[in-house]
Formats: structure tokens, sequence, C-alpha cells
């Protein structure tokens, strides 16, 4: 096969431009743990409201300061529908869905999973400044989709 | 016009019109996104117009096109009839009433379920069954391309396929394979719940066998362009192709890379653990191998073409182009908007990086570049050109079709940024209002959702133009003939003899194993796993 020399370069540094985005995620992953919500935990979604996982929803604080923030998405709103958490600790948000496939975006961070029935959505993340976030469904759940919100109130920590 | 040339026709015009038809509710979604009261704005038809559109666009518009387009190469480059006439004519039939089935239930309000039909969202079965029927059409078409080129080889046992056709052959294997797994989700999962058979299905099993076709969709998509960037644009630009063996690399790369990613559509998904979404993650930045290559090599014969034209200087051959022919014009735009959608999709398959986009309006910003732009445009541009020569017509309205490829450029360009920056700033897709209740977050996005509806009345008058032309060609272009179909030549002889890029069997079975390493041991343990179904949900 006749290659220019000038592709070959184009091709090398191509090559390279890929090993160098493959080796940035793979140090994320490796360094800081950099991964996208991926938890696999099964749940019955005709019985939600039920479960001991998630009878109690709305947000428990551990003896470290960390909190936990249980929520179920449903048509078309999150139960509970405003959540005060702690800023500067680490928060671990569980979410199932109790009828069709809900996103779970906080708007303005990276917090974003997929809320899909019959499965327990789960991330830890930490939020540094305090304030009012919108949360928002980001998957199409029907005709009232786009009126499917919460509250997330990040408060200051002395 | 010979039986070959009426068989594509017919073709096109199925996906011409398909296509007006969903810019018109394109257009309307862009002003309902910006909140503008306009009459007969209603949720209920938001959400139907952009299942519509979606289902249309994605895939009735693009499957008839690349059927039409399959037909063309066959005849024109193998200088055959496509093999196996009566096939090809059901496999139209059958796609076109699936179609109509599938459209008719969409407008009825049966299936606002959008065209990524997520269970336990749940359409009415003939929905199902109009996609089926498409898929089974192209399927018949896949059947005819594979069997005009045996028959082709058959003669000539050790001569490559000509270029268009490798290309050709290449987008067939990956629709086989890709296929497969949309039949499964729909044949097994959601045809028989949906008619009442079954009381649920597993949604994260239904988004696994979706997205192992949803991204290959996306090359079927895209493969028939690069044929016609490679193929077509050099000649149409008054030049060579710079290099026909990297171009068959290309295609054969994309074989076996294509279909091994699809979880990068589901970062964001429980019920998958990360290290497979990362495998998928690696194979997806391989695909952007080719693609390089492809901007190298389409780039270069502009090149060639500008300077055969006359240019010395470094860069003035980009002004000997010929800026002004629609068809030319059309694939150039239609790649710096590529470009751009490019770079787009490796931040949107960055692993964890997905979390700051998915499913925000930068995803639609995204894929109005690539899908809507890379291949709406190109195949815009390949209508121009192919559509008076199949039917014995002269152009007719060349003005506005000298016009329409700029507007196209302006409206995606306005529309595109714009999404991309919402995104960012945290603005979900398909919502049919972007008020949030008077939130003061969602108050920042409102000049950039006007700016979108500007795009899109720039799109919407550029699709308009497009179909002023088409149809006007069709009703009353001036009878003509000898208008030749002319393909590129390469800069360099092609081999006389196959080689080993020739050798499709052997890269479709590397292309299974890689399919078989990404996906059959997740789905083995998947299967595995105690699950719970859900019931089907109708909320529209």
């Amino acid at each position: 096969m006749n290659v220019e020399l000038y592709e070959k370069i184009w091709m090398w540094a191509s090559g390279f431009l890929i090993v160098a985005f493959v080796t940035t995620i793979a140090v994320g992953v490796a360094g800081s743990g950099l991964q996208p919500p991926s938890h696999v935990e099964t749940i019955d979604p005709t019985k939600v409201w039920n479960d001991p996982r998630f009878a109690k929803r709305g947000v428990s604080v551990d003896e470290h300061g960390g909190a936990t923030v249980v929520l179920i998405a449903m048509m078309f709103a999150f139960q509970p529908a405003e959540v005060h958490v702690p800023a500067n600790r680490p928060v671990t948000f569980r979410v199932t869905s109790a009828d069709v496939t809900h996103g779970f975006e906080i708007v303005g961070t990276n917090g974003n999973t997929m809320v899909v029935p019959g499965y327990v959505s789960q991330f830890t993340t930490t939020f540094r400044t305090p304030g009012e976030y919108l949360i928002v469904c980001n998957e199409y759940c029907g005709l009232s989709h786009h009126l499917m919100s919460a509250k997330l109130i990040v408060e200051p920590q002395p | 016009m010979t039986r070959s040339d009426r068989l594509s026709l017919a073709h096109f015009w199925v996906a011409i019109l398909a296509f007006g038809a969903a810019s018109a509710m394109a257009f309307m979604q862009a002003l309902s996104r910006a909140s503008l009261d306009l009459p007969w704005r209603s949720a209920k038809m938001y959400y139907l117009s952009v299942t519509a559109h979606g289902v249309l666009m994605a895939l009735v518009f693009t499957t008839f096109f690349i059927m039409a387009f399959g037909y063309v190469v066959v005849s024109r480059t193998l200088e055959q009839e496509p093999s196996g006439m009566k096939l090809a004519w059901a496999g139209f039939w059958i796609a076109l009433a699936g179609t109509v089935t599938a459209a008719a239930t969409v407008l009825a309000g049966r299936a606002t379920v959008l065209y990524t039909f997520y269970p336990p969202l749940q359409a009415h079965p003939a929905f199902y069954i109009g996609l089926t029927l498409v898929i089974v059409g192209s399927w018949c078409w896949g059947a005819v391309m594979l069997l005009s080129y045996r028959s082709w080889r058959a003669t000539r046992p050790d001569q490559p396929a000509p270029l268009a056709m490798h290309g050709m052959m290449a987008t067939v294997i990956i629709w086989f394979i890709a296929t497969i797994g949309v039949a499964a989700e729909v044949l097994l999962q959601l045809i028989p719940w949906s008619l009442g058979w079954t009381a649920t299905v597993d949604p994260v099993l239904a988004r696994m066998l979706f997205w192992y076709f949803g991204h290959p969709l996306v090359y079927f998509w895209l493969l028939p362009a690069y044929v016609i960037w490679y193929t077509v644009l050099p000649r149409a630009a008054g030049g060579k192709l710079f290099s026909d063996p990297l171009a068959r690399l290309v295609f054969v790369l994309f074989i076996l890379f294509s279909t091994p990613v699809g979880f990068h559509h589901q970062f964001m998904d429980p019920g998958v653990s990360a290290g497979w979404k990362l495998l998928h993650t690696f194979l997806t930045f391989a695909i952007l191998f080719p693609s390089f290559i492809t901007a190298f090599t389409v780039t270069a014969s502009m090149e060639v073409a500008g300077r055969m034209r006359g240019a010395t200087g470094l860069l003035d051959w980009i002004g000997k182009l010929p800026w002004r022919d629609p068809l030319f014009s059309s694939v150039a735009l239609s790649m710096i908007l590529f470009a751009v959608g490019g770079i787009g999709g490796a931040i949107n398959a960055s692993f964890g990086m997905n979390a700051v986009v998915h499913n925000t309006a930068f995803i639609q910003g995204h894929f109005h570049l690539t899908v809507g732009s890379a291949v709406a445009l190109t195949f815009m541009g390949a209508a121009y050109w192919l559509v008076p020569r199949l039917s014995g017509r002269e152009l007719e309205l060349s003005l506005l079709a000298r016009v329409q490829p700029y507007l196209w450029f302006v409206g995606m360009m306005l529309f595109s940024f714009s999404n991309h920056i919402t995104g960012l700033m945290g603005m979900p897709r398909r919502i049919y209002d972007a008020s949030y209740g008077g939130s003061t977050v969602a108050a920042a996005w409102k000049g950039l959702t006007g700016v979108s509806a500007v795009g899109g009345l720039f799109l919407f008058a550029s699709a308009g133009f497009f179909m002023l032309v088409m149809i006007g060609t069709g009703l009353a272009g001036k009878r003509t003939t000898g208008q030749p179909i002319e393909w590129a030549e390469p800069l360099h002889p092609v081999a006389a003899e196959r080689t080993w890029l020739d050798r499709y069997w052997v890269w479709t079975a590397v292309a299974i194993v890689l399919v078989l390493i990404a996906y059959a041991y997740p789905l083995w343990i998947h299967l595995q796993m105690p699950r719970f179904g859900s019931p089907g949900f109708k909320p529209f």
C-alpha cells in the first residue's frame, strides 16, 4: 500500500492524540476514581414505596457528617421534592423509579444519572458551593416531563 | 429510464418526502423550546412531533436514502442491474408499509415514546410492528446488495470492488450485525409485551439491546456519506481522490469498531458495571482513527482539485473550489460541521466527563452536526446531483439550490452552538418548555433558546428551499438526456488485484469476535442477575 509521508505523519499524530485521550481517561479512573454512576442493585419496581430501602425517604446523616439522600422518581415529581445536604461532606444519592425511566440531574454540577425502574441508581459526590440547586428529570417520561423538578439546598457547614 | 433508476428514484422520493414532513415538525419544536406561545402549542403536540421528527429523520429519511444510493452504486459502478429486482421492490413496499404504519400510529397519538422508544413507556403494537417492517425492508435491500456484489465478482474473481461499492459493502455488513440487537429487543421484548402476551419487560436489558443497535446505526448513516466524500466530492471539486487504499482501510476499520461501543450511550445507566463501560470507551476512541484519516484524505483531495484549477499558493486552492455548485458546497460545508461534531463526540465518549453533558441540550447540539449535517446535508447535495440525472430532467430552481447549503450551515451553527452552551449550563434535551416554574437557573438559558429558534428558522427555510427544488425538478424539470453520473478517479491507479482489505468475510468474522468480547459476557452476567420486570405505562 502506497502511503505518502504527510499521510504517515498525520496518522501517527492521530494515533498519538487518541492514546492521549485514552490515557487521560485511564489516569482519571486510576488516580481519582472518576467513573460514571454504575451501581448494580435491583428492586421490584411495583413495590418501591414499601421496600425497606425506600420506605423512609429524605436525608440521613451518618456519624462522620456524610449524608445519604433517598429519593423516588415518579411521573412527574421527585419524592421528596426538596432536600437539604451539608456542603463539603460526601453526599450519597440513592434513587429509584416508581414507574417509567427518568433522569436525575443536578443542574450546574456533574451529578447526573439515569433512573431506570427495577434498578437502584447510586452515586456519591461532594458539594463545595452552598446554595440552591435545581434538580431536573432529563429523560422524557410523559406529557409533563418538563415540569418534573426538585430543589437541592446545600447548607454551609461551620 | 432504466428499471434500476426507477427503483432508486422510488426510494429517493420516500426519503425526500419524509425529510420534508420531519423538517416542519422540527421548526415547531425549536419555537416551542424558546417558550414562544404560538397557536396549537401544547405538550402533547410537542412530544408527538419530537417522536415523529426522530422516526422520520433518523429511521425513514436515512434508510430510504441509503437504499436508493446503494442501488445507484450497484448500477453505476458495478454497471449492472441489482440482482434480485423482485426482492428489491418487495423490500421497498415492506419498508414503505412499515413507515406508513408507524407514522400513522405516532400521528394518532398512540406512540409518543420518542424514536428511542425506551420501555416501560409503551406504544401501540402497530408502532413496533411498523418499525420492524422498515428493518425487514432494509434487510431485503442488504441481501440485494450482497447478491449484486457476488454476481459481479463471479466474472471478476481477482478484481477489487470499485471504492464506492467497497464502502457500501461495509455499510451493509454493519447494518446486518447491528440490527440483530434491535430485532431482539422488539421481537422478544416489546411486541409480545405491547400485545399483552407478557406482563413486564426488563428496561435495562432493552436499553442494552437498543444501544447495541443504536451506535452502529450512526455508522450506517455516516458511511454512505463517507462514500460520497471519497468517490463523488473529489470529482465535483474538479480533482482526484488522494488515496484509494487508505479509503479502503477506513471502511474496514468501521466494520470492526462500529458495534462493540454501545455502552457509551449508557454511561449514566444503573445496572451496567463501570468496567464494561470503560472497555467500550476505549473501543469508541479507536473509531476516531478512521475519521481522522478521512479528514486528511478528503481535505487533500480538495487541495488537489484547487491546484488542478490553477492554485499555486499555500491556501488559495480553497478559493478555487466550486463553492457555487450545490453538490460541492453541501458536502464541503457538511464536512466542516462534522469536524466540530466529531470533537463533541469525543467529549461525549469521555467516560466520567459524560456526566456533565448526558441528556442535556449538548447532545442534540452534537448530533445535529453529525447526522443532521454531515449526513443530511451530504445527502441533500447528493440529491441535487442524482435526482435530475436519474429522472432525466434538469435541476429546477437552481438558484435556491445554490443558496440552500449556506442557509443550512448558518442555521446549524446558530442552533447547534446555542444548544451546546445551554447543555453545558444544564438544560435538558427534549423538553416542551424550559422555564421550570420561573426557576432563576432556568432563566439563564432563555437568550440562547431564542438563538436556537432563530437557527431553526434558517434550517426550516433551507429545508423548504430543498423541497421546492426537488419537487420542482421532479414535476417540472426540463427533460434532458446525457447527464452522466461520474465517480472520482484516484490520484494513483488502483491495485489490479484484490488485497487483504477486500476480504469481507474475514473482516466480518473479526467484527463478530469483537462484538462477542464486548457484549456476550456482560449480557450473560446481566441475565444471571435476579431482575424484576416493569409493566407498561402510557403517559401521553
